[in-house]
């Protein structure tokens, strides 16, 4: 049974609060989700993961890039101009955070980097609770993290009940832990509150990519995806699905160039203007998840697209697991 | 009849339907990959009917699968699942003589997250069912629960608990509820409309538009849904709430009058809007203008897809206008 959290955790929110906008898992209609926080007591931190991941901070759901007017004037909106001071995203699962650094590596980094993502992301420091328990669906250490891993995480916390120890990892977490009076304990995050949970067996990722690659034209793909309705929830639910279309929409003589979400599991994803589609059925846009997150993500970026989090397997309409897709190309063929 | 003779005979039926060459596939549920999961699957060799389950977890509407599918089909089927077979026939989307129905009788199916949300997110390890309780493993000790207390919202209030149409019964019928009205319709329409209003939009709020409600809807086959297009662009994807509103409300036109009430949307969606709140009214409002109940009857047409010379035009602003000059308008 879950725990409250400890005197330690609630202490260092309102400490937060004091210096920062925090964002945090709170309760709204029975979900659990990251939103803004005013006081300690609105963190749902002992309520189970977040329904929804924490992307939508750095990466959200609909972004304006620019707006116009159809008058000719200058009544058009201004963009957006994003956060202005600090913000924390708090209490965050170590997998959550470790997705955020994997879009920091496609969105923040390299050649092209994307401004409207670093605008957001600058401005957030990641502060993450080391899990003390794993649910049915978790399998962190399957995608190469687990329940401590500090990918992402500016502060790894640790939580003691009436203390918490801290792991901080990067000057952002440095910067942050002054303002508060927060001190880096030598051992942070190894002394942990309960024993480190399993989350999933370990997977040799180089022999899955490997065994991907060669499957790019097998039949089984049809008989992966024969359940699969092709909706967005697994790559919406994603804290690592980064694919965006970008709309043009009027209101009120106001044109607004937004960025939304999108999802390679639709038909419109890849379907081009002469009607033709690459990706005609759920066989051939199942493999490209697959692909995208076992594959691809891996050769360019060197970790997979899929921390393990488990949201598309709890969430999934029809029970269509990755895990079970993972491991049956490993060879074991069963349950992972 | 003992869930496990179900499971007995609903695979015995299967693979004699299989090896008989009567049907090409079958598609039932299997266990899916962890405990209150049941998954769609489709068996098309004798051998493979093992894989068929039949629990308390088989929530999804199976009648989504048949379109498009060539051969005969047999599928296993709760009742909700036959009431979307009848219309999808009535529709011309299915063809009757090419299906095999394989009949269970339903006593509604569990909600796992109400599970989930009782037994405090204790991981769930194993579950068995017997004498109408759930009997869980949850953090590792045993929790007995009442089916009753933790059944989907939609089957809480289901009005038809055995096959529509059916060629192989399974199990012995199940008690058929007393016809639940629709007092949750009436409830929420004597509220006043500003609480109404603000009630849908808190719903809408938390739809992030990845479609679930319609891909998984038996119901919802259109080959280009208006949701989807571009040109012209019926409604719009961004975060526009209206756009939100529009999308569900369109929908729920759609289903008019068709919508059989099995509750896979609402299963289905990640963030748990009640769509029951828009689908329901359309459905009080079909059966009180017309008597009628999707998928109850094979015989009888859909209401909204026929016309009759002698059908009431007492919503026509001018009735006179349209009959002097027989133009209808």
């Amino acid at each position: 049974m879950r725990r409250p959290p400890g005197r330690g955790i609630t202490d260092l929110v309102e400490r937060l609060l004091t210096v920062a906008e925090v964002y945090a898992p709170v309760e709204r209609d029975q979900s659990v989700v990251f939103d803004r926080i005013e006081s300690a007591r609105e963190a749902a931190i002992d309520r189970g993961p977040a329904a929804l991941s924490p992307k939508n901070l750095v990466f959200p759901r609909c972004e304006m890039l620019l707006s116009s007017s159809t008058r000719g004037d200058e009544s058009g909106r201004a963009p957006d101009p994003g956060p202005g001071g600090p913000r924390v995203l708090f209490g965050v699962r170590p997998c959550d955070a470790r997705a955020i650094a994997l879009l920091d590596r496609i969105l923040g980094g390299g050649e092209k980097t994307d401004s409207y993502y670093i605008r957001r992301r600058e401005s957030l420091v990641v502060i993450s609770i080391g899990c003390t328990e794993s649910l049915e669906t978790c399998f962190c250490e399957t995608t190469g993290g687990g329940p401590r891993s500090t990918e992402g995480s500016d502060i790894l916390l640790e939580d003691l009940g009436d203390r918490c120890e801290a792991s901080i990892i990067t000057e952002k977490g440095v910067w942050l832990a002054g303002q508060i009076g927060l001190e880096h304990d030598p051992a942070g995050a190894r002394t942990p509150r309960g024993p480190a949970p399993p989350a999933g067996p370990a997977a040799d990722l180089a022999e899955l990519k490997k065994r991907l690659d060669r499957s790019f034209e097998d039949q089984c793909w049809r008989d992966i995806a024969l359940k699969c309705i092709g909706c967005g929830v697994c790559t919406f639910l994603c804290p690592a699905c980064h694919c965006f279309d970008v709309i043009d929409e009027e209101t009120a003589g106001v044109r607004v160039r937004s960025r939304i979400w999108d999802s390679c599991q639709f038909p419109a994803f890849t379907e081009q203007a002469s009607g033709y589609n690459p990706r005609p059925s759920a066989a051939e846009r199942f493999r490209q998840r697959v692909m995208h997150k076992f594959s691809y993500c891996i050769e360019r970026y060197g970790m997979p697209g899929c921390v393990g989090c488990g949201r598309c397997v709890s969430r999934c309409p029809v029970n269509l697991d990755i895990r079970t897709v993972t491991a049956s190309f490993l060879g074991d063929g069963g349950e992972p | 009849m003992e869930a496990s003779a179900i499971v007995r005979t609903v695979r015995e039926r299967a693979a004699e339907l299989l090896a008989s060459g009567r049907v090409d596939l079958v598609i039932g549920f299997e266990q899916g990959s962890m405990p209150m999961r049941a998954a769609p699957c489709f068996v098309s060799d004798a051998d493979g009917t093992d894989r068929l389950v039949w629990n308390s977890f088989c929530g999804v509407n199976l009648a989504r699968f048949l379109r498009g599918r060539h051969g005969r089909i047999a599928v296993v089927a709760k009742a909700c699942d036959t009431r979307a077979l009848v219309e999808l026939i009535k529709e011309n989307q299915l063809c009757r003589t090419d299906m095999v129905v394989i009949g269970v009788p339903c006593a509604g199916m569990v909600d796992s997250a109400a599970v989930e949300e009782i037994t405090g997110h204790a991981g769930i390890t194993g579950v068995e069912e017997a004498d109408g309780r759930l009997l869980l493993t949850a953090g590792g000790s045993p929790v007995s629960l009442p089916r009753e207390d933790v059944l989907c919202r939609s089957c809480r209030r289901c009005s038809t608990r055995n096959p529509v149409i059916c060629d192989i019964a399974v199990g012995e019928r199940a008690p058929e509820p007393e016809i639940p009205g629709f007092l949750d319709v009436d409830q929420f329409a004597a509220l006043p409309s500003e609480e109404r209003r603000t009630r849908i939009e808190a719903e809408m709020k938390r739809c992030i538009r990845c479609n679930a409600c319609r891909n998984v809807c038996p119901m919802c086959y259109c080959v280009r849904c208006f949701a989807d297009d571009a040109f012209p662009q019926w409604v719009g994807r961004g975060g526009d709430p209206g756009s939100v509103m529009s999308f569900h409300l369109v929908r729920a036109l759609h289903l008019a009058g068709r919508c059989v009430e099995c509750g896979a949307c609402e299963r289905a969606c990640p963030t748990g809007v009640d769509l029951g709140i828009l689908n329901r009214r359309m459905s009080a409002d079909v059966y009180r203008h017309f008597g009628y109940r999707p998928g109850m009857a094979p015989e009888i047409p859909s209401p909204l897809s026929t016309f009759s010379p002698g059908d009431p035009e007492d919503f026509m602003l001018e009735p006179d206008r349209g009959r002097s000059c027989g133009c209808g308008g």
